[in-house]
């Protein structure tokens, strides 16, 4: 049997990680769009902007896919 | 470039497809119900499903295109991996689970589940044929890539083969086959491109005048009329007059040429030994000025090519064949060092940075004979540039001013991010899992392995972009002929992986398209009574005519990048599919006309814009683009219009007929 509130606790989880996750990209693509010179600022260990926030949201999306898999609710028998 | 077949890549490639095929035929015997035939009866372990989803997206557009990308412009194809990562996001937390919840076998299923119209059935098969059809272009051009070096086959009967034996596994297979070779060749390839990446940083960075087969691009830095300082040299302090003194007391000869070359600062020369080269004047980072050797190809009405002015594979004099010579070096690094040695994962980005690279553009220009030259030429790039985007055409626009010529990279990147969800061959690989909790699990294995993957393409296609080995022609050669710098074995076993993993996303693709046609359109909405057995016997004959398709298709698309073609089927499937999916999950007045409309609106305007677009009419037609066509569709990604457009829609026609709801 499913649970109905279980799975809207899924969704508005998964929701408001995309948002986060969406807000981060957005910044990415509009400074890279609107302010492509600052890619080349050297951020840390020698890589500039661009490859670290690159990276970021590469990395980003691992974590928060974690988060989302520890943090979700059984919706029927599944275990977690 | 001649490729020349190796015996040991000939063995392990064909070890490889051998055992791929093997599987298919023992595990395709399983596969008998159409639910085993498209699902796999929804039993496959999630970790398995995970790794078969970096199999299936892992596709030859992120392996040759993206890492073909990087080492030719450098940071812009890193866009690429990041926007199809980023996709992933808009899978697990918006589609993994309703997905699974609401569909059966595909992707018109989830659609239609709350309706039950054959309508949405229809426009969302419609809308899967034409998306996978988009997706399987690039990979017959990234197998036909692959079989080139690989067997030294021409590029058409690379794209035969593989269409052969795609035909041949899903014919005989299905789903459970297709997604254990997914995840064989899933592990395989993030395996070996993490060896490769390490054996690039144990290589190091080196300063080279060429290429690996030795050839010294001749260089000379321009003196003649300065007084003592080159950096006060301005290309009008160059007179021709000067040029050419200079020139003579190097030994060269100055010769004839069309005058239209020399306005582009074209030099054709002789020097002393006989050889004929084509100069071109080239400013350096520093300023300085250089006349630098061009590579140079010209096709023949006859059908010969001529490279660097001999027919090709003629013996030259140094017994050599004639030929392109390979590229990809660096002219600098830091303190002047000649070379590094081993660098970390953080040093390469560091010493890269500080180093100049020769990267290569090209021209067409008309010769005496009236024929069509493509020039290649060399252009001295700070390593700073290469690592900052804005180098690629797609991406000039934004070091533009003005909005305007930003929309192209930002509609592209807009794609990307909507687009992964939207594929019709990634969603079904949601039913082969037992459960909504099971799919969340498998997309997070997906994403930590094809996040890594995609981590690992910066340092391949930089490596590449220094390797020596690049094929100035064709940037989707760059992973296998880096792969080929380092031995032959790993070149082997790198190309035999990707081969097999093209494979397994055109035979995903295929099953895609063979559902769409099987189960929603010819079942549900023409209606034909088909038993199980039937179902999945038109399927296959469905497989055999779009695996067809895909052939002519390869080979007519060979020169486009693949990344590239990726881009417009991301764009397609994101204004298509999504609008509708995301709608049906989030908004109750969504009504089935308005699912309808969207996805037909959705997929017509995106196809649209990208075959009136200026890049179809260049690389595809190869025609001149009307003038008019200019201000209608101004820019070639069609995303940040028709994706919207398609939301729009649905909006618009789902509160029109909320009455008839």
């Amino acid at each position: 049997m499913i649970d109905p509130s279980a799975q809207d606790c899924n969704t508005r989880l998964g929701l408001r990680l995309f948002l986060f996750y969406a807000l981060f990209y957005l910044a990415f693509v509009l400074v890279n769009a609107f302010a492509p010179q600052l890619g080349e600022w050297q951020v840390v260990g020698g890589l500039n902007l661009a490859v670290t926030w690159g990276f970021a949201l590469i990395g980003l999306a691992f974590i928060l896919a974690l988060i989302y898999g520890m943090a979700c609710v059984p919706e029927t028998g599944d275990k977690p | 470039m001649i490729y020349n077949a190796s015996m040991m890549a000939v063995g392990i490639f064909l070890v490889f497809v051998g055992f791929t095929l093997a599987l298919s035929f023992y595990l395709g015997g399983k596969a008998k119900s159409s639910a085993g035939y498209f699902t796999a009866h929804g039993q496959i372990p999630w970790f398995v499903n995970g790794i078969a989803f970096a199999g299936d997206y892992l596709s030859a557009a992120s392996f040759l295109g993206i890492c073909g990308m990087i080492a030719f412009y450098g940071y812009d194809g890193f866009l690429y991996s990041i926007g199809y990562l980023a996709g992933w996001i808009v899978a697990l937390f918006v589609i993994a689970e309703p997905m699974k919840r609401l569909g059966k076998f595909t992707f018109a299923d989830a659609l239609n589940s709350k309706f039950q119209s054959r309508g949405i059935q229809l426009a969302a098969g419609i809308s899967t044929l034409a998306v996978s059809v988009f997706y399987l272009i690039p990979q017959m051009v990234g197998a036909g890539v692959l079989v080139r070096p690989l067997l030294g086959f021409p590029h058409w009967a690379g794209v035969v083969m593989v269409g052969a034996v795609v035909i041949l596994i899903v014919v005989t297979a299905g789903m459970v086959s297709t997604t254990w070779v997914q995840f064989l060749k899933g592990s395989l390839l993030v395996a070996f491109s993490a060896v490769l990446t390490v054996m690039i940083l144990q290589r190091g960075l080196e300063v080279q005048p060429g290429g690996r087969d030795g050839h010294v691009f001749s260089a000379i830095e321009l003196t003649q009329g300065l007084a003592t300082d080159p950096q006060s040299l301005t290309p009008q302090s160059l007179t021709p007059q000067a040029i050419e003194k200079q020139l003579g007391e190097l030994g060269f000869d100055v010769l004839p040429q069309p005058s239209a070359w020399s306005d582009k600062g074209y030099w054709r020369v002789a020097s002393s030994d006989g050889r004929q080269l084509l100069l071109r004047q080239t400013p350096s980072p520093d300023g300085s000025q250089w006349l630098r050797e061009c590579q140079t190809v010209e096709l023949l009405a006859d059908g010969t090519e001529l490279d660097n002015g001999q027919i090709q594979g003629t013996t030259l004099d140094d017994g050599t064949k004639a030929q392109l010579y390979p590229t990809g070096f660096l002219s600098k690094l830091p303190q002047g060092a000649e070379r590094t040695g081993p660098l970390g994962p953080l040093s390469f980005f560091r010493t890269l940075n500080e180093s100049e690279v020769i990267l290569w553009g090209s021209e067409k220009l008309t010769s005496e004979a009236g024929q069509v030259v493509t020039i290649y030429y060399p252009k001295p790039t700070p390593g700073s540039h290469v690592l900052r985007p804005g180098e690629h055409p797609i991406f000039s626009g934004i070091r533009q001013p003005g909005v305007w010529p930003k929309l192209n990279f930002l509609s592209l990147m807009l794609a990307l991010f909507c687009g992964t969800a939207s594929l019709p061959h990634i969603l079904i690989r949601y039913y082969t899992v037992k459960d909504a909790s099971a799919a969340r699990k498998s997309t997070i294995v997906g994403i930590a392995a094809i996040g890594f993957f995609y981590v690992l393409t910066l340092y391949m296609g930089l490596g590449a972009m220094t390797s020596g080995s690049l094929d100035v022609t064709n940037s989707n050669m760059a992973a296998p002929l880096l792969a080929r710098s380092m031995n032959e074995w790993l070149f082997a076993m790198i190309s035999a992986i990707a081969f097999t993993t093209v494979l397994g996303t055109v035979s995903g693709l295929i099953l895609a398209s063979a559902g769409a046609v099987s189960h929603d359109i010819l079942k549900n909405v023409v209606g034909l009574e088909m038993s199980d057995h039937q179902q999945v016997r038109v399927a296959k004959l469905a497989s055999v005519a779009v695996g067809m398709l895909a052939i002519v298709l390869g080979i007519l698309f060979e020169k486009m990048n693949v990344n590239y073609l990726v881009g417009w089927a991301f764009s397609v499937a994101a204004s298509a599919n999504l609008p509708a999916l995301v709608m049906l999950l989030f908004w109750p007045q969504t009504t089935k006309q308005g699912i309808i409309a969207a996805v037909i609106v959705g997929m017509a305007s995106s196809l649209g814009w990208i075959l009136l677009s200026q890049d179809t009419f260049s690389q595809v037609y190869a025609v001149a683009r009307p003038e008019w066509l200019a201000s209608v569709i101004p820019f070639s990604q069609p995303g940040i219009v028709t994706i919207p457009l398609s939301f729009l829609t649905l909006v618009l026609v789902s509160l029109a007929t909320q009455d008839r709801k």
